[in-house]
């Protein structure tokens, strides 16, 4: 079997694990939680392994076109981590890890039921944007060792903000009292806006004639739904929206009554929240920005150009920074803070997707 | 009543408050949005057919004139947004310094013993007895501390003993180093905008220039003189993905050579202070260039020639004459009628046509036969008769553009760097704690059991200093209990 093969697998018990956490949390039955924890478990094994095949491909690929190079530099040259495809696909891979880990230190499985959406709505993103997925030559620019950890710790760090993201959400449903808070509207409209563009994109998918899928942004968007030429296709989405976004907001209530009746505290999301931001912010910083800046400066002769990759890397630096000083030197707790980190990770989506999709500049890395 | 402060106090409270910190990040952050949406530095049209796409003809015009008075369209070097920097900047250093004499007492306080009552309030305890004698009990306690790297004291009241220790009292200025970094960083991007360079300079093949030019076109001298022998695209075998740029240069002073490199574009060329990257190429336009053929007769004999368009050559000792009749930067088969076309206009996939001609053949050039060399697929230049021509390269019609850069505050960014790498390592993953330990004698008379108490406080993951705590106890109670079975 090739990577592909054990990749399509790994995504569908993926799927399965996201379905069983979230029967866990309703039904409450432990041997659906060991159901749960084990398809996880065999689904990050079998990413691995496609992983590593992707790897001898790639590393392959290099070798065949550079005989003369060193066996480790053409190791680091073949990790697969040159596009968009790839580096979603390490992303998923770190945040099934992260989560692993937290499920046995912290012994509760409820988490899962929110973590595993995120990561397999990055999956569901990778076949409804229908980015090429080729084991590609890596371009001139990409030659780079700083590059290549530059890469690697930033989704780590995304990952962790992922893992924040999560926890947060959870932690605000639990905590919020009543639907008029401003902090239970904010989740809610949120994660549905998140939810609506997934599947605003994968009636694009599906109604996308077969053949071009290269620039599915450019020419298929939205197109179906919101930026339909029919206007009342456009309309009835944005109604369809709408009344989406009321439905979670009336009925997400619901969730904290299940949650509540967990082993999980709010103490215990909290923490997770600031830990996996207090692991993310220093490899973010560190391996985002500073390498980044680095392999800029021996690629294009700039170690800063305020292209909009960079800037959005900053913006979503600074917003994890404001979450930090917010929290342990203005005092800040509970809510507000839970509510930072919800904005903190819209940065990272904005930084890591939506600079590839909507806004052009140096980084040619990435594209679709 | 509260002292009516001055106008200095008042600024420096100011400058000093976390709020406005906190509202100067979340302000940077939201309006460095604008930049990536407006594209920065670039002709007035691409933006105003944005915003016509966005707000409508109407509108367009005036919101664009309106745009241009903010800085929007260079608004990262407009004077709000370094305004703001600066802002950041004062706020940083001020808040810092406000707070940093008081971290200072934090660190260099003297960790002093606690009252019981004080040591039963702390969040972080745990409590412990075992049968043994105190002397014993505190033995092992401060080995255990010892063990794990804590300088205990010790202090006795008529109740029981208590050790007490501390470490890591340092770690708090993490976070000092953190924002130390950060101004450094902003010093070194100050430096290298003051006094850097930033140009780019295009050299024909074969062509030297002593200048660099800004983007505005002006000449700047180098100090020196820098030659590109040749300019190369190396693609991936059988396709025309690109895997590597690259130009080789020579840098001359007077006359002398002194550096020769191939540079690529991870791997620029530095002298004196200047980095020539490799950032494009080209073609000159109408350049007259010169080919570059290798001829190899079948018994191994070769030859490298230098020729122009219409020349000819012979492949020694075979009678063998051949003739440049055509090229083609980027040869190819158009798909649908199948005939050679030229599908780009650089040089993708080069190829020289030749015609060959038997001498002495009394046919003359009907007897011959036209064929494309391609440089990319060697295979193309074999002859029957197992004579080879090999192709490679038609010299001088290609430019390498390089981009100059002279950046002194790129070290201090380098070493900021280094300073916030450890900064933040310092910060988050390091703390400073503190270990309470209080020793009792319990039982009737001389008593035979020790009620151990212990207490800790930390700057930051109690998580740790509780597993911590508990690894000590356990270790403390467990050689204790070992020599307790030994004296019996
Ligand atoms: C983006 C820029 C900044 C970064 C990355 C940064 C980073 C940090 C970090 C990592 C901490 C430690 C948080 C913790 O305890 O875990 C911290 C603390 C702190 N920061 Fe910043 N900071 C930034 C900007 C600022 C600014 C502009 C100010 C000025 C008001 C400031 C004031 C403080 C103060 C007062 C502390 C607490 C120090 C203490 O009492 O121990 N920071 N900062």
């Amino acid at each position: 079997m090739d990577s592909a093969t054990f990749f399509s697998i790994s995504t569908l018990l993926y799927f399965v694990a996201m379905a069983t956490y979230i029967a866990y949390v309703a039904i409450r039955k432990t041997g659906v939680a060991l159901a749960a924890t084990t398809v996880t478990i065999a689904g990050f094994v079998l990413q691995t392994i496609a992983f590593l095949l992707r790897w001898v491909d790639s590393y392959n690929l290099w070798v065949s076109a550079n005989p003369s190079t060193t066996l480790i530099e053409s190791i680091l040259r073949g990790a697969p981590l040159r596009n968009l495809y790839e580096s979603l696909v390490f992303f998923v891979w770190c945040i099934v890890l992260i989560y692993l880990i937290i499920e046995f230190r912290y012994k509760t499985r409820t988490l899962g039921a929110f973590v595993m959406p995120v990561a397999a709505l990055a999956l569901a993103f990778i076949d409804v944007s229908g980015m090429s997925k080729e084991v590609q030559p890596l371009i001139p620019a990409l030659q780079s060792n700083w590059l290549l950890f530059h890469v690697l710790l930033s989704f780590i760090g995304y990952a962790a903000f992922g893992v924040s993201f999560a926890a947060a959400v959870a932690y605000l449903v639990m905590v919020t009292e009543s639907r008029n808070e401003k902090a239970y509207i904010f989740w809610s409209i949120m994660v549905g806006i998140l939810l609506i563009v997934l599947i605003a994109m994968g009636i694009d998918y599906l109604s996308m004639s077969a053949s071009p899928k290269g620039n599915f942004i450019r020419n298929y968007f939205l197109r179906s739904t919101f930026k339909s030429p029919s206007d009342t296709v456009a309309i009835l989405s944005w109604i369809i929206s709408i009344a989406f976004i009321v439905f979670l907001w009336r009925y997400g209530i619901g969730l904290k009554r299940v949650l509540a009746s967990f082993s999980i505290t709010k103490n215990m999301l909290e923490e997770i929240e600031y830990k996996s931001i207090a692991i993310g912010f220093p490899l973010f910083s560190i391996g985002g920005l500073i390498m980044g800046a680095i392999w800029a400066n021996s690629a294009w002769g700039s170690y800063w150009s305020w292209d909009p990759k960079e800037v959005w890397s900053l913006i979503t630096w600074l917003l994890y920074a404001g979450y930090l000083h917010a929290r342990f030197v203005a005092g800040w707790r509970g809510k507000k803070v839970a509510v930072l980190a919800l904005i903190g990770f819209v940065g990272v989506v904005f930084t890591y997707l939506g600079v590839n999709l909507f806004l052009s500049g140096l980084h040619a890395y990435g594209g679709l | 009543m509260a002292e009516k402060k001055n106008i200095f106090e008042r600024i420096w409270d100011f400058f000093a408050s976390l709020k406005l910190a906190i509202v100067l990040l979340l302000l940077l952050a939201v309006t460095s949005i604008i930049g990536t949406i407006i594209e920065q530095n670039v002709e007035p049209a691409k933006n105003i057919q944005l915003l016509t796409k966005i707000f409508g003809v109407k509108a367009a015009p005036t919101l664009y004139n309106i745009f241009v008075r903010l800085g929007f369209m260079d608004m990262y070097h407009s004077w709000w947004y370094t305004s703001l920097l600066t802002l950041f900047a004062l706020n940083l250093t001020i808040c810092s310094l406000e707070r940093l004499p008081k971290t200072w007492r934090l660190i260099k306080r003297p960790i002093t013993p606690l009252p019981e009552n004080a040591m039963e309030n702390m969040p972080l305890k745990r409590e412990v007895r075992v049968k043994t004698s105190l002397s014993i009990a505190k033995d092992e306690i401060l080995n255990a501390l010892r063990k794990a790297r804590y300088n205990v004291f010790e202090a006795s009241d008529d109740s029981g003993v208590q050790l007490y220790t501390q470490k890591g009292n340092y770690t708090r200025l993490g976070v000092y180093i953190v924002h130390c970094s950060i101004l450094l960083i902003l010093g070194g991007a100050i430096i290298g905008a003051r006094f850097g360079f930033d140009g780019f300079l295009n050299l024909p093949e074969g062509g030297a220039s002593s200048y660099a030019y800004t983007r505005s076109g002006d000449p700047v001298p180098l100090g020196f003189t820098i030659k590109c022998n040749w300019y190369d695209t190396r693609y991936y075998p059988g396709t025309d993905t690109p895997q590597e740029f690259q130009s080789e240069l020579v840098i001359f002073e007077n006359g002398r050579e002194v550096l020769k490199k191939r540079i690529e574009v991870n791997s620029p060329l530095k002298y004196k202070g200047f980095t020539f990257y490799q950032s494009s190429y080209g073609m000159i336009p109408d350049a007259e260039g010169e080919f570059i053929l290798r001829v190899t007769n079948n018994r191994g004999e070769e030859k490298v020639l230098y020729l122009h368009l219409g020349d000819t050559f012979d492949i020694p000792g075979t009678g063998i004459k051949g003739r440049i009749v055509d090229f083609s930067p980027a040869l190819g088969r158009d798909p649908s009628t199948g005939e050679l076309i030229t599908y780009a206009d650089t040089m993708v996939n080069p190829a020289v046509a030749i015609q060959f001609n038997i001498e002495g053949d009394a046919h003359g050039a009907e007897s011959g036969f036209k064929g494309w060399i391609l440089r990319r697929y060697p295979e193309t230049g074999l002859l029957p008769g197992g004579h080879k021509v090999e192709f490679i390269d038609y010299w001088g019609v290609e430019y390498t553009g390089l981009q100059v850069s002279k950046d002194p505050g790129v070290w201090i960014i380098y070493l900021a760097s280094i300073v916030m790498g450890l900064g933040l390592y310092v910060a988050f993953f390091m703390s400073h704690k503190k270990i309470w330990v209080r020793l009792v004698t319990e039982g009737s008379g001389g008593g035979n059991s020790v009620r151990i108490l212990i207490a800790g406080s930390t700057s930051k993951n109690r998580l740790a200093l509780e597993r911590q705590i508990e690894h000590i106890l356990e270790r403390a109670t467990e050689t204790i209990n070992q020599r307790q079975s030994q004296k019996k």
